[in-house]
């Protein structure tokens, strides 16, 4: 009765087999590597361009060890951390930057591991070092931008339809359009209904004047806040590009948040600085007729004209901006830093989009002789960087922006202007930064408490139960290599409450070794013979093994939907370890127990201790 | 070796008393605790800012503080964190400065002191995010209980999943209570820890109500007492060996697992050793002073026929 079919035990020997290959690379350990990836959609990462890297380093003589291309782009191995940092800046000279070069750590496992798919574990932020940053999508003021904007639109089309009204501004959640009459206002809103959808539209005519209300529809709200957090995400994903970090996670939490996973990253301040800034380019109007020595004085103790806003130019000269908005940093193709042929100053080289380059143009055109400003907004702050008088239209859609105080400054606003705009400011709220030493020490002491645990387990139970306590180990190895194929298996993000998991599972699972070999003992007691005592001791434990296990998942199972960071990283494992563990404590090691007892004819007793 | 014969029952339920009023006077403590001196919240739940930092030589705390005090940081802590040569710096939710350039601040701060300090960890937490976790892990809590006791219900009967349940929950609350006695942090890895103690101890009540249902259809004629008495003592063994086990892993990462698994290992450590208490002689009383009889749990069943036949 203590026989498995044959097939069992294929069963568990292929288990096994698949097991120890997938946790293989774990062993390996890593080495430095360079990874180059894309950085727009139109330059390609394939063998062309393999042939270009490898043909590169040789040239260079730079030395490495393994090169390969596989999803995430191309992949070069090499010995040291001198090497992979000399053929990054040889890589980068040749390669521009069309593509991302970054800086990474390649597991030196052997290639026909890596074509059956077995990679290590996958370790989360607190074992390899790295930022972690939750941001917040500032909702509201995409809703003001987005209103601001329709107040521009609206002023643009009654004009057009040549619809008199009094006034027209953005008021918290509305805009508001006043009218003289009320045939004005039908109009109008005859107009706005047509050709402006997402807005809508209501009558106040409590006053003297007729007012029309317009706010922005549910749906379009509801557009406007996917928009904007896609809009932020894209940009994340260009900026994070210019960073040139190896496997950046950038996932969008919740409606308005967004998580960035910066792995390896070392300098977190200018990895901050790039994330959080959310810079863009304004071009507006400066208010002609308004700026006179008089209206500035009041317009700086803070009357300000309407329609028109207040800003000191960097060089201390006050000015009057209009309030609309001709062009945003959305138009903007490329920037980058140089400088001026004739003066010698430093500027940054703007490429506008088609669209762009029209309004440009034409607001150029009609304003020949006036001022143009452009303001660098960052964090809700705008700040005028220059206001030169337009000389001639400018077409083409090339714009060149003087007024930088340094090269320094021009490299820094190209960057921020080519990683694009966000549509919305964000906050970081959340922050967790984990240094390089710090991981490996956590990975260390990780693996410390595992092994030595084990290891006293180990020994306790085989002086305990003698040969069901050697059997016992031995299934409780098969438990910690199944869960470490799985992990591997899954890319599960293993971090160091996972780690502490997998030490939890084993002091855990080897409750249900102890509950057979106990049942075992009892059965003898109780006069059964040894075969028969194996048979039904594994089988009345089984009940209670699979009660426990799962009141066990259940808790595992609340912590994963609940727990955030830490806590996830703790419940995946614990519950992948609780299943692993039903495997080896029950069918392996009872397959073990049938090899060994199973087919001895005559068994007189156990030593079970 | 064999280290628990026991060949008599031994009459835990005439205890029940006794065990039950010592749960129930740790209990009243522990709430007591939690009430007056509540809990000393790490900074997942707070927000705040938390920064560990290194120096190659012992730190010298004073300086780090009048560094920190340096940028109007007054409520800022700093203290050691495992060795001299690692300090732990947590400074409080300050409204008007951002706090994600806090860290690198003080960061600089630091180092025109002295240039070879290292930067090990920051975490920082919004307030908002704070409750969030708070909240979160409050409701996986509650979830966890709700989830337990449905399971029980159905597989045993709702006296048990109740007792279970009081039992385990009388387990968090003395772990709770002493983390608020001895003011260690609580933070995440703790909540998690926590968490698995639940599950954990559960799986202990589990073993021994799985012994009493099957004693209540092997054990025609005894008592109600008698059954629960004999399936404690029948799993005492079994008990004992499996905490031990466990113990030593939780062991093995208190001396092994460095500061951030310290808190971790401490919450196991007091609730495996409360788990065993609770589950044994917490659950059972109650079970029994629930009214459980064996009418409740013997229902015909073909599985035992087939087993009584081997």
């Amino acid at each position: 009765m203590n026989r498995y079919p044959t097939w069992k035990y294929i069963l568990i020997a292929t288990v096994l087999v698949f097991s120890t290959l997938y946790a293989l690379p774990n062993f390996y350990g890593e080495s430095p590597a360079v990874q180059i990836s894309a950085a727009k959609n139109n330059s390609k990462v394939d063998t062309a361009l393999l042939g270009v890297v490898e043909s590169t380093l040789k040239q260079e003589k730079v030395a490495y060890q393994a090169v390969f291309l596989d999803a995430s782009g191309i992949k070069v191995r090499f010995a040291d951390t001198d090497t992979q940092i000399k053929a990054k800046d040889v890589l980068q000279g040749i390669l521009g930057k069309d593509y991302v070069i970054a800086l990474n750590l390649l597991s030196r496992s052997p290639s026909w591991l890596r074509s059956i798919g077995a990679q290590p574990m996958y370790l989360g932020l607190d074992l390899r070092g790295g930022v972690h940053f939750l941001l917040q999508v500032d909702m509201k003021a995409a809703q003001d931008k987005a209103l601001e904007r329709y107040v521009g639109d609206l002023r643009t089309s009654l004009r057009e339809k040549r619809i008199p009204y009094n006034g027209i501004a953005h008021q918290r959640d509305i805009v508001q359009v006043k009218f003289k009459d009320a045939a004005d206002l039908a109009k109008a809103k005859e107009q706005i209904e047509k050709n402006y959808p997402d807005l809508l539209l209501k009558e106040d005519s409590g006053g003297a004047e007729k007012t029309l209300n317009a706010s922005l529809s549910l749906v379009a709200l509801k557009r406007l806040q996917d928009f904007a957090l896609k809009q932020n995400i894209q940009t994340l994903h260009n900026r994070i590009n210019e960073l040139g970090v190896a496997e950046p996670i950038i996932q969008q939490q919740g409606i308005d948040r967004v998580v960035v996973q910066l792995p390896g990253v070392q300098d977190t301040a200018k990895a901050k600085e790039i994330l959080g800034r959310t810079a863009t380019l304004e071009i507006r109007m400066v208010d002609e007729e308004k700026n006179d020595p008089a209206t500035l004085q009041n317009a700086s103790k803070g009357q300000v004209p309407f329609g028109d806003e207040f800003f000191v130019e960097r060089n201390g000269v006050p000015v009057l901006l209009k309030k609309q908005v001709v062009l945003t940093g959305d138009y903007i193709t490329d920037a980058s830093p140089g400088i001026d042929q004739q003066g010698g100053e430093s500027v940054v080289h703007v490429n506008l989009d088609g669209r762009g380059a029209r309004i440009f143009r034409q607001v150029t055109h009609e304003n020949v002789g006036k001022r143009m400003a452009i303001l660098l907004v960052e964090k809700g702050q705008s700040e005028v960087i220059t206001a030169p008088v337009i000389r001639e239209e400018i077409g083409g859609g090339r714009v060149q922006i003087s007024g930088m105080a340094s090269i320094k400054e021009a490299t820094d606003v190209a960057l921020l202007l080519r990683a694009g705009a966000l549509a919305a400011p964000m906050d970081i709220i959340e922050e967790r930064t984990v240094g390089p030493s710090m991981g490996q020490e956590n990975i260390t002491r990780g693996v410390h408490s595992t092994l030595w645990g084990f290891a006293a387990i180990s020994v306790m139970m085989i002086l305990y139960y003698l040969v069901f306590g050697t059997i016992s180990v031995l299934a409780l190895s098969v438990n910690l290599l199944l869960l470490v194929a799985v992990l591997s298996l899954l890319q599960a993000t293993l971090t160091l409450p996972g780690l502490a998991a997998i030490a939890l599972a084993l002091g855990m699972a080897i409750d249900a070794n102890v509950l057979i070999n106990e049942r075992i003992r009892e059965e003898l007691h109780n006069g059964s013979s040894p075969q028969a005592a194996i048979h039904s001791g594994y089988d009345r434990a089984f009940d209670t093994i699979l009660d426990s296990n799962v009141t066990t998942l259940i808790a595992a199972l609340a912590l994963l939907t609940f727990g955030t960071g830490p806590i996830k990283g703790f419940a995946v494992v614990h519950g992948l370890g609780i299943m692993t563990s039903m495997f080896s404590a029950v069918l392996v090691s009872r397959g073990m127990v049938n090899l060994y007892y199973g087919y001895r004819r005559k068994l007189a007793s156990l030593t079970i201790g | 070796m064999e280290l628990f014969r026991i060949k008599k029952d031994i009459p835990f339920m005439s205890y029940g008393r006794l065990t039950t009023s010592i749960s129930l006077i740790t209990f009243i403590f522990s709430v007591y605790f939690l009430a007056v001196h509540g809990l000393n919240m790490g900074v997942d739940f707070t927000g705040g800012t938390v920064m560990e930092v290194n120096y190659p030589q012992a730190a010298d705390l004073g300086k780090v503080r009048a560094a920190v005090d340096g940028i109007g940081l007054k409520e800022a802590s700093v203290q050691n964190f495992g060795t001299s040569h690692d300090v732990l710096i947590r400074l409080p939710i300050k409204a008007g400065l951002t706090t994600a350039q806090l860290s690198e601040k003080v960061l600089v701060e630091l180092r025109k002191d002295n240039a070879s300090v290292e930067m090990r960890r920051v975490e920082f937490v919004g307030p908002q995010v704070g409750e969030e976790l708070y909240a979160n892990g409050a409701l996986a809590l509650l979830l966890v209980c709700l989830g337990i006791m449905a399971y029980l219900a159905v597989r045993f009967e709702w006296r048990f999943a109740v007792s279970a349940i009081i039992a385990n929950m009388h387990d968090v609350v003395i772990i709770l209570g002493f983390f608020s006695f001895f003011q260690w942090e609580f933070n995440l890895t703790v909540l998690a820890a926590v968490l698995a103690v639940l599950g954990y101890s559960v799986n202990e009540s589990v073993v021994v109500f799985d012994r009493v249902r099957e004693n209540f259809r092997k054990m025609r004629k005894a008592s109600v007492p008698e059954v629960i008495n004999n399936a404690i003592t029948r799993t005492m063994s079994r008990t004992i060996i499996t905490h031990a086990m466990t113990q030593t892993m939780v062991c093995s990462m208190l001396f092994f697992g460095g500061e951030v698994l310290h808190n971790f290992a401490l919450a196991l450590t007091i609730g495996i050793l409360f788990g065993i208490y609770s589950s044994v002689l917490v659950a059972s009383p109650i079970v029994m002073w629930l009214g459980i009889s064996r009418e409740d749990m013997v229902k015909p069943d073909k599985k035992l026929q087939a087993d009584a036949q081997p």
